[in-house]
């Protein structure tokens, strides 16, 4: 077995160090080791986006990521979304437009689509099928997440 | 007495509303909890090994290396009640389980088990008839249904085996303590499910906790612990841990729950001006190991006069089945509405006027919603001014068409208890052991509570999930939210009598006169004289109240009834040149009684829809004829829709007092049975021949082209 490396990160603004083996991916190390289990697994193999996370301003996939390049990262998980108890205007929107179901896609959608909100704050429909074409989801309705994305679009446009 | 029968339509305000779900912060904000994301101190995590052959004997497993390594706890190899290792007949069987300290761990304990196996020969073609067989099922008379036809139809039709494919795979985590076991499983039966651990728990059902609070789809592959279910108790037992033990994607796909495959071949007899004579279905797919019984040919005409079908098993080397979603009604749904529109085809006649002319032969409880249905999905789907007869003729490689489809459910709701607590402050706690697949039960469970005394959503904290709340029904065959909210509108009403009797008599009226209204108790029809809810609800001292109710009702009040049907149109385009199909437009349309929540119901339909998309397009279980090996088990090579996949939806739910009137229906299953058979017959009538098979793949498509001679 081999031993433990020291990380250390920003996760959802707050300084995070952890511990794991080289060959553990970012998906386990947040879930297992730091305990924010938000971030969902679907496939551990970069197909579902159930894991996705934001790292450095990109978004990822945490399962293709391994904890140990997560060194100096800032990350952004579901759990920093909302802010004091305040849920975000992508949240509000996916609530509102009845976007989930059984909720293990909605960390992964939610997170995609603020990495698109923050790079393009007015895409198209178009563009938002085309950025969230990465995440699955067997049960809700895609057309009401397209539906949930332009409407947190134009709120956020408002503020 | 106020009474449990639903509210008439101008007294409801939760009724029907479009209320966002109340399980949604928390799905949204991460901090909903999942089976895998349990994670109880000193936790082994559990991983299985599986049988890579489709089909073989084990001789030997040699785990004591497995054993050996530091961090592993257990090794259970599989064994049958007679102390054999048991006949693995499907890539995927469970040979052997480990629990380590870590998931590497236990990988790798898992690489370290060494097995023996005898193969066996491997069976996985399930598109020949009458390969291996099962036994056959037949009905009517072969020898004459097609008497006194003038014009007989005939085609061959089939759809694979596709998974269930939940987003949170299968498994549990568990714990004994004190000699009790808790468990959190992944399960679509939260009151059922300790039965199928209690064995290997030792432990009666009242010493199994289940706890569920979220869970990821279940989609009719649930109910059960499953063998990795029931290995995870056995671990925690032996071990005296808590152990973690979910499947992997792989496994998932491989061994969590199959639908059956279904190949045909239809025959339908006609007079020229498109009345049906006869129907003739010879049908077989595959369970797996498991019995076989396409028993809903031919779907939804069953009043044909004359009818023979036949259906027979082929036993294969593949995973088993788990009911999917409306079980048997998409394959036969598929197979008869194609071969309906074939027909159409064949005498040139335009296929929503064929299909109504012979709505005569429907089911009796559903032609006339069938009908009115019909005209409703043909109004939004634009079919007067798209619809063409087979064969798109406009020049260019895109070609575009529409198909059509209707289906029938059941969907009254099934058995549901529930105790509904008034608190004397006037807050209401209601519990019932049902489940929340996504769906929205706890929601739906509030609106009723709200609307059936008269108070504010917000007053009602819901309580579900957990085995030791009054027994609810697994959530199968859309049952749930008929049972649900019978059990609480009964629960409630009970409840509401006590206190309207508790102040009837300070307000000088009669118990029955009263009622709750608007956050009051107050006299009907002289609404000043009454008190607030609140003040109402002290009259119960220092005491809260609790009541039962149930599903069915004591009194035999009907809240919920069955017999659902809907009617879905898919318009495709399709590339002839590369055989790429892509969704442009999809119509659902869907009767299902009284609505408790229209935004949470739709939404049930876009699922539906969604999936049915997945499996007319993309889904498939490829397997190996040699090993038995299954190919695709991830989500690359097992394909979903994505967002980009699925064109514009518009779901219509039929409204108004005629439904409304039926009481509460189920919604979870019947959208999901037309969506292969109105896209493929869309497709059809793009590109002028049958494409037989689902999915509907580019290869496919220029197959049926070139057979077709269009290119
Ligand atoms: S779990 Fe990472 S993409 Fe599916
Ligand atoms: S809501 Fe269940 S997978 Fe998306």
């Amino acid at each position: 077995m081999s031993g433990k490396t020291h990380v250390q990160t920003t996760i959802n603004g707050e300084h995070t160090d952890f511990l794991c083996e080289p060959r553990q991916s970012l998906l386990e190390v947040l879930r297992d080791v730091v305990g924010l289990t938000g971030t969902k697994e679907g496939c551990n193999d970069g197909n579902c986006g159930a894991c996705t996370v934001i790292l450095d301003g990109r978004i990822v996939t945490a399962c293709l990521v391994l904890g140990v390049e997560a060194e100096g990262a800032e990350i952004t998980t579901i759990e920093g979304i909302a802010s004091g108890g305040i849920l975000h205007p992508i949240q509000q929107a996916f609530l509102e437009n009845a976007a989930l179901q059984c909720g293990v896609c909605t960390p992964g959608f939610i997170l995609a689509s603020k990495a698109l909100l923050d790079e393009n704050p007015n895409p198209t429909e178009h563009e938002i099928r085309f950025w969230l074409a990465n995440n699955l989801c067997r049960c809700t309705g895609y057309d009401k997440i397209v539906r949930a994305v332009l409407d947190a679009a134009a709120t956020m446009q408002e503020v | 007495m106020a009474k449990s029968a639903w509210p008439e339509a101008n007294r409801r305000k939760q009724i029907g509303a479009r209320i966002a779900r109340h399980d949604g912060p928390p799905k949204a904000t991460g901090a909903a909890r999942y089976a895998y994301d349990m994670n109880p101190k000193g936790m082994l995590f559990a991983k299985m090994l599986q049988c890579p052959h489709g089909h073989a004997k084990v001789i030997s497993v040699d785990a004591s290396a497995a054993e050996a390594m530091p961090g592993v706890a257990m090794v259970l190899v599989e064994k049958d009640k007679d102390g054999e290792f048991p006949a693995t007949t499907f890539d995927g069987a469970i040979i052997a389980t480990v629990a380590a300290t870590t998931e590497e761990i236990a990988e790798e304990a898992l690489s370290a088990i060494e097995v023996e196996y005898e193969m066996r020969e491997v069976i996985t073609n399930d598109r020949e008839h009458g390969l291996v067989s099962g036994r056959a099922a037949e009905t009517g008379d072969a020898a004459t249904v097609m008497d006194g036809a003038e014009v007989v139809s005939e085609g061959y039709y089939g759809l694979p085996t596709i998974t269930h494919c939940c987003l949170e795979s299968h498994g549990q985590v568990c714990e004994f303590r004190d000699g009790e076991l808790y468990i959190w499983p992944s399960t679509q039966n939260v009151s059922g499910y300790a039965g199928s651990v209690r064995t290997a728990a030792d432990l009666p059902n009242e010493k199994i906790h289940v706890d569920v609070q979220y869970m990821g789809g279940g989609f009719g592959s649930k109910f059960t612990a499953g063998p990795w279910g029931t290995a995870c108790v056995e671990i925690a037992k032996a071990t005296g841990k808590p152990v973690k033990l979910m499947l992997d994607r792989a496994q998932e796909l491989k061994s969590a729950g199959h639908r059956p495959s279904n190949f045909g071949t239809v025959k339908i007899g006609l007079k020229k001006d498109g009345t049906i004579t006869g129907f003739h279905s010879d049908v077989w797919g595959t369970n797996g190991q498991g019995r076989f019984a396409q028993r809903a040919m031919p779907y939804c005409l069953k009043e044909i006069p004359n009818i023979y079908t036949r259906s027979q098993g082929i036993v294969t080397n593949r995973g088993s089945v788990q009911a999917w979603r409306a079980p048997n009604h998409p394959q036969a749904a598929y197979l008869t509405m194609s071969a309906l529109e074939d027909a159409a085809a064949k005498i040139g006649m335009d296929a929503l006027e064929f299909l109504k002319k012979n709505l005569v032969f429907g089911d009796v409880d559903r032609k006339d919603y069938w009908a009115e249905e019909l005209d409703i999905a043909a109004e939004m789907i634009g079919y007067a001014s798209k619809a063409h007869p087979r064969g798109d003729k406009t020049p260019g490689n895109i070609k575009r068409g529409i198909g059509i489809s209707f289906h029938l459910w059941g969907g009254k709701g099934g058995a549901s208890a529930c105790d509904l607590t008034i608190n004397p402050t006037g807050t209401v706690g209601a519990k019932i052991g049902s489940q929340d697949l996504g769906v929205g039960t706890r929601t739906c469970i509030a609106q009723v509570a709200a609307e059936t005394l008269g108070i504010p959503i917000d007053m009602i904290t819901v309580e579900i999930g957990r085995n030791s709340y009054p027994a609810s029904g697994a959530s199968g065959g859309s049952t749930t939210i008929g049972g649900i909210s019978t059990s609480t509108r009964d629960a409630a009403t009970k409840a509401l009598n006590v206190i309207m009797a508790n102040v009837a008599p300070g307000l000088n009226v009669a118990p029955d006169k009263l009622e709750a209204w608007d956050g009051r108790i107050q006299e009907i029809g002289n609404p000043s004289n009454g008190l607030s809810w609140q003040d109402a609800c002290k009259s119960l001292g220092q005491m809260a109240l609790t009541k039962q109710g149930s599903n069915p009702t004591e009194d035999g009040t009907e809240l919920t009834t069955a017999d659902v049907g809907g009617v879905q149109m898919a318009e495709v385009s399709v590339d002839i040149e590369t055989g790429i199909v892509t969704m442009e437009n999809f119509v659902a349309v869907q009767d299902i009684g009284l609505i408790i929540n229209e935004k949470l119901a739709e939404s049930q339909v876009h699922g539906a829809m969604i999936m049915g998309v997945t499996w007319a397009l993309y889904e498939e279980c490829v397997y190996d004829a040699t090993t038995g090996k299954m190919l695709n088990p991830d989500m690359e090579f097992y394909q979903l829709a994505t967002l980009g996949d699925i064109g514009n939806f518009q779901v219509k739910l039929m409204d108004g007092e005629k439904y409304q009137s039926r009481g509460v229906i189920g919604i979870g299953e019947p959208p999901a049975i037309s969506p292969g058979a109105a896209i493929g017959n869309a497709v059809a009538n793009a590109i002028g021949v049958r494409v037989p098979e689902l999915p509907l793949t580019p290869d496919r498509v220029l197959q049926a082209l070139n057979e077709g001679g269009m290119v």
